[in-house]
């Protein structure tokens, strides 16, 4: 019992995200105070929102390469609004965010699921689509901190409890997808499709319905974290969250979830984004020179992704030798 | 009734017509036609021949990821191994190392990073899409942790010709390599034994590994290859702009997929053709250079690709669609 525990994916992340709090800790006592922490779970969040919600399009043997780009596009769309009518309020701009996301991720759903253009392609294709509809509305400009209101920026700043209203924004996130998921019927579907897509169909699971679900799901927290992203680092550029798609990726696949999919939990992906979002920031902390990031974080994937694959064999082996 | 069709095609003239590289000639003719008539410097000789500086480079990784993509696989680290090429021969320029050293040197680079790809992919069984997204970090990674913020601006004589020099004051070397390659490539692909082997994994790879065709090994040999050709196309692109930073090439894998799977070459592999690839590397390439000279910036292009992307590979289950309900 215990032995399975100590086995279990989840344990072994949490235990190397302490391991890291604890080494980093000693070299340097700064990191570990409740201030700096709780800057690098606010600093994580939208890592957090993205992993969760990427996690479900893997889930189904796809992958969303056009998050970052959404959220980019959202984000700028909503701040070039907020430079015309800043008195607008708060969560008008919020719910515009989400639905400008949504659209794109819905665009990116129907592509794949009625058109049938493989996944790769589209988001691929839209990626840069996106990115580039972000310079052709911004025309290159940036919108800059002082022509944001007020209520804007300050709004994610909120603490409760110590952390951060962004923080709590992961957390809220967490918890729907946890329950989904888990305990609803829709959940369970994506875990069957993404598992055995033709024995899902033959229990008459509508396989197109629940690709353009998972896309616009994936794009409606996109649309979130535009807004989130924007408030967070108080300027919206055509730059902003560029290659961050990887990022995300990796926060999955270093949280369990298989890229063949059907397999993976909701707590191991916010494991995943926590360890890469507590390398990210320690890094600096122990003096590890910024361009050293891209590389190491390259190799955490590889080494992640070789790990999983192992574990996903080993699993598939034992499975065939009860048989016999 | 598709069937039959399919089974006993009638020898007709009129097939040609449904040929993906018959209509991408087509799509060819129309773009000339068409840009010629909005710019009168579109059919200059020399302005049509230095456009091809622009693509030439990204056209040799193309046609070795032809042969990747046909055998169902993906590289998506060609532009990240470009990044270490380029650092590979640079640095070895600022150490004084002979021309011929230099240039081995920084193929055989490029030879070890898709080695690497290939490696990983065949001996834990992994799908290249995630290997590579891995890999395309940690390449871009180690170029930016060996050069950080400083940049190479010394070649080697001979690249910097390469790179940007005419052949008889006419043909660039670079265009004139990939014209080169293209008829290479495709008497590999479509006249020997090995292509059809390639396209015999693409179609179904535990077939092909029952009828005893090594798919490890030729996934191997693919991943490896397409290194060395980043590695080439490195050293022309280091050549021209005479300067490399560490984020050299980003995006290019996009663009490079897309001119692949614009050809007509299917992104699960087992069917496509060099000579699609080619006719869409030159459309492509108008396309760009036709959208320059009307003054459309070099985003306008980017969203165009994108589209041109998905349309092209959407468009024939629209076609379909719309066969189905005439029937």
């Amino acid at each position: 019992m215990i032995l399975k525990f100590i086995k279990n994916r989840d344990f072994i992340l949490f235990t190397i995200i302490f391991i890291i709090l604890v080494a980093v800790g000693i070299s340097n006592p700064n990191f570990v105070t409740l201030k700096s922490l709780s800057d690098v779970l606010t600093d994580t969040s939208i890592l957090i929102i993205l992993a969760l919600s990427q996690m479900i399009v893997i889930l189904i043997r796809a992958i969303d390469l056009s998050v970052a780009s959404n959220l980019a596009l959202s984000g700028m769309l909503i701040s070039l609004l907020s430079q015309i009518y800043p008195d607008l309020p708060l969560i008008f701009f919020i719910l515009l965010s989400c639905g400008i996301g949504t659209l794109l991720g819905l665009f990116n759903g129907l592509v794949i699921a009625v058109l049938k253009v493989p996944f790769i392609v589209t988001t691929l294709g839209t990626l840069s689509i996106y990115r580039g509809l972000i310079y052709f509305v911004s025309d290159g400009k940036q919108v800059y901190s002082h022509e944001f209101s007020d209520s804007f920026l300050s709004f994610i700043h909120v603490r409760f409890l110590s952390l951060t209203s962004l923080f709590w924004f992961a957390v809220c996130v967490f918890i729907i997808i946890y329950i989904l998921l888990n305990y609803t019927k829709f959940g369970r579907n994506i875990y069957a499709l993404g598992g055995n897509p033709e024995a899902a169909k033959y229990i008459g699971i509508n396989e197109n319905r629940y690709i353009i679900a998972a896309y616009v799901l994936s794009g409606f927290f996109a649309g979130l974290c535009g807004y989130l992203w924007v408030a967070r680092y108080s300027v919206a550029s055509t730059q902003i969250a560029i290659g961050f798609e990887l990022t995300v990726i990796s926060a999955c696949v270093v949280g369990g979830i298989s890229v063949m999919g059907g397999l993976g939990t909701v707590t191991g992906c916010l494991l995943g984004a926590l360890l890469i979002g507590l390398i990210r920031n320690a890094l600096p902390a122990i003096d590890i020179s910024q361009f050293w990031q891209l590389a190491i974080s390259g190799a955490i994937i590889l080494i992640a992704i070789i790990i999983n694959t192992k574990t996903e064999q080993r699993k598939e082996k034992s499975i065939m030798l009860e048989k016999d | 009734m598709n069937n039959k069709i399919l089974l006993n095609p009638p020898k007709n003239i009129l097939n040609i017509f449904y040929k993906k590289e018959f209509i991408l000639f087509l799509v060819l003719i129309l773009l000339i036609i068409f840009n010629s008539q909005i710019s009168p410097y579109f059919l200059d000789l020399y302005n049509l021949i230095d456009s091809t500086f622009l693509f030439s480079e990204k056209a040799i990784i193309a046609l070795s990821m032809t042969f990747v993509i046909i055998a169902r696989q993906i590289d998506l680290s060609v532009a990240s191994i470009i990044a270490v090429s380029s650092c590979v021969l640079g640095y070895t320029t600022s150490i004084g190392l002979p021309t011929f050293y230099v240039i081995s040197l920084t193929l055989f680079s490029g030879g070890v990073c898709g080695a690497f790809n290939g490696f990983i992919i065949t001996r834990y069984a992994i799908p290249s899409i995630i290997v590579t997204i891995g890999t395309m970090s940690l390449f871009r990674g180690l170029a930016y942790s060996f050069l950080e913020d400083q940049y190479y601006n010394k070649f080697p004589d001979i690249v910097v010709k390469l790179g940007s020099d005419y052949l008889f004051g006419y043909i660039p070397y670079s265009f004139l390599t990939f014209i080169i390659l293209t008829l290479c490539f495709a008497f590999v692909l479509h006249k020997t034994i090995i292509g059809k082997r390639i396209f015999a994994i693409g179609n179904n790879p535990d077939a092909a590994k029952y009828t005893g065709i090594d798919v490890d090994k030729y996934t191997f040999v693919l991943f490896t290859m397409n290194g060395i050709f980043s590695a080439l196309a490195s050293i022309f692109l280091s050549g021209r702009l005479s300067s490399v930073r560490p984020n050299i090439a980003f995006g290019w894998e996009l663009q490079i997929i897309t001119m692949v799977v614009f050809g007509g070459v299917y992104i699960y592999g087992g069917s496509g053709s060099i000579l699609g690839v080619f006719i869409s590397i030159i459309i492509l390439g108008m396309l760009s250079f036709g959208l320059g000279l009307l003054n459309v910036p070099g985003v306008g292009i980017i969203i165009f690709t994108g589209l041109l992307l998905i349309i092209s590979i959407g468009l024939p289950s629209v076609i379909k669609y719309f066969r189905n309900q005439n029937e």
